[in-house]
C-alpha cells in the first residue's frame, strides 16, 4: 500500500499479510494448484547496486576514457579444449530454449550476438537451423531431458554446456506447457502436441561428480576434444559445486544467481530457492583460487545482469565473463511500453509481464503464435541487442579505465566497497569508508 | 578387419580411428580387445561399422552411436547406447543402469539382464532384454518400444508419454499414469517384429502392453497427489 493512502485514510496495510500475499492466497484458494510464471525473482535481494567502484585518484592512475585501450576480450575453454572460443566482449547470452521464445527471437539473439562478436546459447529444446545459421559463435546445452540432442548438432556447436541448473530453479527441471508445444516445438522434442512438458531436474544417465567427469569425457570422445565443455550450475552450494566441476572437467563453469531468469516454473521456487548472484561470486572465486584455477577454468556469471556497472561489479568480483537472458530480452522488446493495452488484456501490465508459459506474449518473444511472433523482426531486434550488448561493454569500460586497469579483468575486489553491511558480507569487500568485511579477521 | 589392443592403444586412439571413418569408410570391421571395463568406448560412431569388443565395456559404451553396429561380448556399465540415433548396440551380457538413455533411435538388445531406468527417457529407440529390467525402467518414455522377456522392478512406465512396453514376466509395480492396456492384433505384429529384429525367439501372445494412460499429460488440480 502507498505511504499517502496510509497518512490521508489511516489505514495500515499488514508488511506480512501485504495485498500481493492476499492475491496470493485467495488465488491458490480458488484454483487449488501452485502458480506458474516466468521471470526470475521479483523480490529485493542484495545486489550490484550496493556496490560501488573506488576511482582513480592519488593512490591510482586513471586512464584516459576515450584513448587508452581497455581490452573487452576474452578466451573461454583453454583448459582442455582444441579450439577455445574467443569472444570480443564479456558478455554472453544465456540459454533460452526454441519453445520458450519464437524463432524470431532466437534468431535475433544470434544475430545481435554475432555483430558484437559474442556467444549465444540454445536451450532445451535442441538446436535450430535459424539459430546456428545466425549465431557466429553458439554454445549448446546439454540438458537432463536431452531434447533433440544428437551428435550432428553437438559437432556443430562451438561449445557444450552441460547444465546441472539453472539460478530461478535449482534442483527443479524445465516447464512448457501445452499452449506452446506446436507441431514444430512437439517435433523437436518427441513430445505429443499439447502436452505440458516437464523436463526432468536430474540428468537420466549419470549421478554426482564421478559419473560426470566420464560424461564429460564421453562428449569430449564424441567432439574429438575440439570444444569447450561448460558446467552450469544454479547458486545454492556455490563452493562445493565449483570445486566439483572443476574437479569433473570442466573448461568453463557458469554461476547462474537466483534472479536468473525462468520461462517457467512455480512461483515458490523461483523466491525461496538459491541465493543472490552477488553471494554466489565470491563462493566461487574462493574455489576456483584454493584449486589454482582462477582465470585456467574460467567463471561465467548470471543473475540480474542489467547495465555496465554490472558487468565491471561481476568481472572485478574475479569472474572472467557474464551472461544475460532477462536484460537481453527486454532489449529485443519484452514487455515493451506500446503493447501495455495488450497486455492489459490478458490481465498483466508493461513492465509486469511474466506469464511467458502462456504463449500469448504480445511482444512476440515468449510464444509460438504465428500472428504474435510476426511482431518481432528479427533483424532489428538483433540489432538492438548489439546496440545494448555496445552500452553495457562501453560502460564496463568506462569504469574500468577510471579504475585504471587496461584490460576489464584486470578489475579487482579492491575497486570495491560495499553500502549495505549484507552486501559487504556477500561480496566480501569492505563497507564503504571502513576497512570492515564482514566474516573477515581484520 | 582391423584390431585394437585397448592395453597397448587409448580409448582415444580407438575413438579417433573409428571417427576417421566416417570421413572415408575404409575399415569396415573392427576388433577392440581387453577393453577391460573402460569407459567411453566406441562412442560417437557415424558410419556403418560392425565393432566387436571382446570383454567388458565400462560407462557409455557406444553412446550417442549413428549407423554402427557394435557387440558387447561381455558386460556393459552405465548408459550403454545412450542418446543412439541408429544402428544397432549388443550387449551379450548385462547391462547396468540407464540402458539406452534418451535413445531416439535404433536397436539395442541386451541379452542378460538389465539394471535400474533401463530405457529412461527414450524418445524412439527399440530396446529388447532377454532378462529382467530394474526399477524406474522407461521413467518418461516419449517413443520407441521396450521389450521385456523376464521381469520389470518397481516403477515401469512412470511419468510415461508414448513408449510401447511389453512385459513377458511379472511387473513389481506400475509409475504413476502407467497403466497396462489390451493387446491388440497391431501390438502383436510390432512386437513381433522386434523379437524377430532383435533375434530372441518367444511368444508375442505371452506379453503384456503396458502404456501411458495420458492423466498427467496436462495439469489437474485433481491430479496433484501423482506430482
Amino acid at each position: 500500500m502507498s505511504e499517502d493512502i496510509n497518512v490521508k485514510d489511516g489505514l495500515r496495510e499488514s508488511a506480512t499479510f501485504d495485498r500481493t500475499t492476499m492475491t496470493e492466497i485467495r488465488r491458490a484458494a480458488e484454483t487449488g494448484i501452485y502458480d506458474i510464471r516466468g521471470f526470475g525473482a521479483k523480490r529485493k535481494l542484495p545486489h550490484f547496486d550496493d556496490l560501488l567502484f573506488l576511482g582513480a585518484s592519488m593512490s591510482r592512475y586513471p586512464l584516459e576514457g576515450y584513448r587508452e585501450k581497455c581490452n573487452t576480450s576474452v578466451t573461454l575453454g583453454s583448459r582442455f579444449a582444441k579450439k577455445p572460443i574467443v569472444i570480443d566482449i564479456p558478455v554472453t547470452i544465456a540459454g533460452m530454449s526454441f519453445g520458450a521464445l519464437s524463432a524470431n527471437a532466437k534468431e535475433a539473439l544470434g544475430r545481435g550476438a554475432s555483430i558484437m562478436g559474442t556467444s549465444t546459447t540454445t536451450g532445451d529444446g535442441g538446436m535450430t537451423p535459424e539459430e546456428r545459421g545466425q549465431s557466429s559463435k553458439l554454445v549448446y546445452q546439454y540438458l537432463p531431458s536431452r531434447y533433440g540432442m544428437n551428435p550432428d548438432d553437438l559437432r556443430k556447436a562451438d561449445a557444450i554446456e552441460v547444465v546441472l541448473g539453472q539460478g530461478a530453479k535449482p534442483g527443479g527441471g524445465g516447464m512448457l506447457l501445452g499452449q506452446k508445444i506446436t507441431d514444430r516445438v512437439a517435433k523437436m522434442r518427441t513430445l505429443p502436441m499439447g502436452v505440458d512438458q516437464r523436463s526432468a531436474c536430474r540428468h537420466p544417465d549419470w549421478t554426482g561428480p564421478d559419473d560426470l567427469a566420464i560424461k564429460i569425457q564421453e562428449l569430449r570422445e564424441i567432439t574429438d576434444w575440439q570444444v569447450p565443455i561448460y558446467i552450469k550450475v544454479g547458486a545454492t552450494r556455490t563452493y562445493y559445486d565449483v570445486k566439483l566441476a572443476v574437479k569433473a572437467g570442466a573448461d568453463v563453469i557458469v554461476v547462474d544467481g537466483m534472479q536468473g531468469g525462468t520461462a517457467a516454473t512455480q512461483d515458490v521456487f523461483i523466491e525461496h530457492v538459491g541465493i543472490p548472484t552477488l553471494a554466489a561470486i565470491p563462493q566461487a572465486v574462493q574455489a576456483l583460487q584454493e584449486m589454482g584455477m582462477h582465470r585456467k577454468v574460467q567463471l561465467i556469471v548470471s543473475g540480474g545482469i542489467r547495465n555496465g556497472a554490472d558487468v565491471a561489479k561481476c568481472m572485478a568480483l574475479g569472474a572472467d565473463a557474464v551472461a544475460i537472458g532477462t536484460a537481453a530480452l527486454v532489449a529485443l522488446g519484452c514487455n515493451h511500453p506500446k503493447y501495455d493495452d495488450e497486455f492489459k488484456k490478458i490481465g498483466s501490465a508493461a513492465g509486469f509481464y511474466d506469464d511467458y508459459h502462456e504463449g500469448k506474449d504480445p511482444a512476440g518473444i515468449s510464444t509460438q503464435d504465428p500472428e504474435l511472433m510476426k511482431r518481432l523482426d528479427p533483424v532489428e531486434a538483433g540489432r538492438k541487442l548489439a546496440n545494448y550488448l555496445n552500452v553495457l561493454t562501453l560502460e564496463a569500460q568506462t569504469l574500468a579505465r577510471a579504475c585504471g586497469k587496461n584490460d576489464l579483468r584486470n578489475l579487482e575486489p579492491e575497486d570495491l566497497v560495499a553500502l549495505t553491511v549484507e552486501s559487504a558480507a556477500m561480496a566480501r569487500v569492505p563497507l564503504a569508508g571502513t576497512s570492515w568485511i564482514p566474516g573477515q579477521k581484520y | 578387419m582391423k584390431t585394437i589392443d585397448l592395453q597397448k592403444h587409448t580409448v582415444r586412439d580407438l575413438n579417433q580411428a573409428l571417427h576417421d571413418q566416417a570421413v572415408e569408410c575404409t575399415i569396415r570391421e573392427w576388433e577392440v580387445l581387453e577393453p577391460k571395463g573402460q569407459h567411453n568406448i566406441a562412442c560417437g560412431l557415424d558410419q556403418n561399422l560392425a565393432v566387436d569388443i571382446k570383454g567388458h565395456a565400462g560407462y557409455f559404451c557406444a553412446g550417442m552411436n549413428k549407423k554402427a553396429h557394435v557387440t558387447i561380448f561381455g558386460n556393459a556399465g552405465q548408459g550403454v547406447a545412450e542418446n543412439m540415433m541408429s544402428g544397432t548396440v549388443r550387449v551379450k551380457g548385462d547391462a547396468s543402469q540407464a540402458a539406452g538413455a534418451t535413445a531416439h533411435g535404433g536397436l539395442l538388445v541386451i541379452e542378460g539382464n538389465a539394471g535400474a531406468r533401463c530405457g529412461i527417457s527414450m524418445k524412439g529407440v527399440d530396446i529388447v532384454v532377454k532378462g529382467n529390467v530394474g526399477h524406474m525402467s522407461c521413467f518418461m518414455g516419449q517413443a520407441g518400444s521396450l521389450v521385456v522377456c523376464g521381469d520389470a522392478g518397481d516403477a515401469l512406465g512412470d511419468s510415461l508419454y508414448e513408449t510401447h512396453i511389453y512385459v513377458k514376466g511379472s511387473v513389481k509395480s506400475l509409475g504413476a499414469d502407467c497403466i497396462e492396456k489390451e493387446m491388440r492384433e497391431e501390438h502383436i505384429e510390432e512386437l513381433t517384429e522386434l523379437l524377430n529384429r532383435a533375434g530372441v525367439e518367444e511368444d508375442p501372445k505371452s506379453f503384456k502392453r503396458y502404456g501411458s494412460a495420458r492423466q498427467l499429460y496436462n495439469f489437474k488440480v485433481d491430479n496433484a497427489s501423482a506430482y
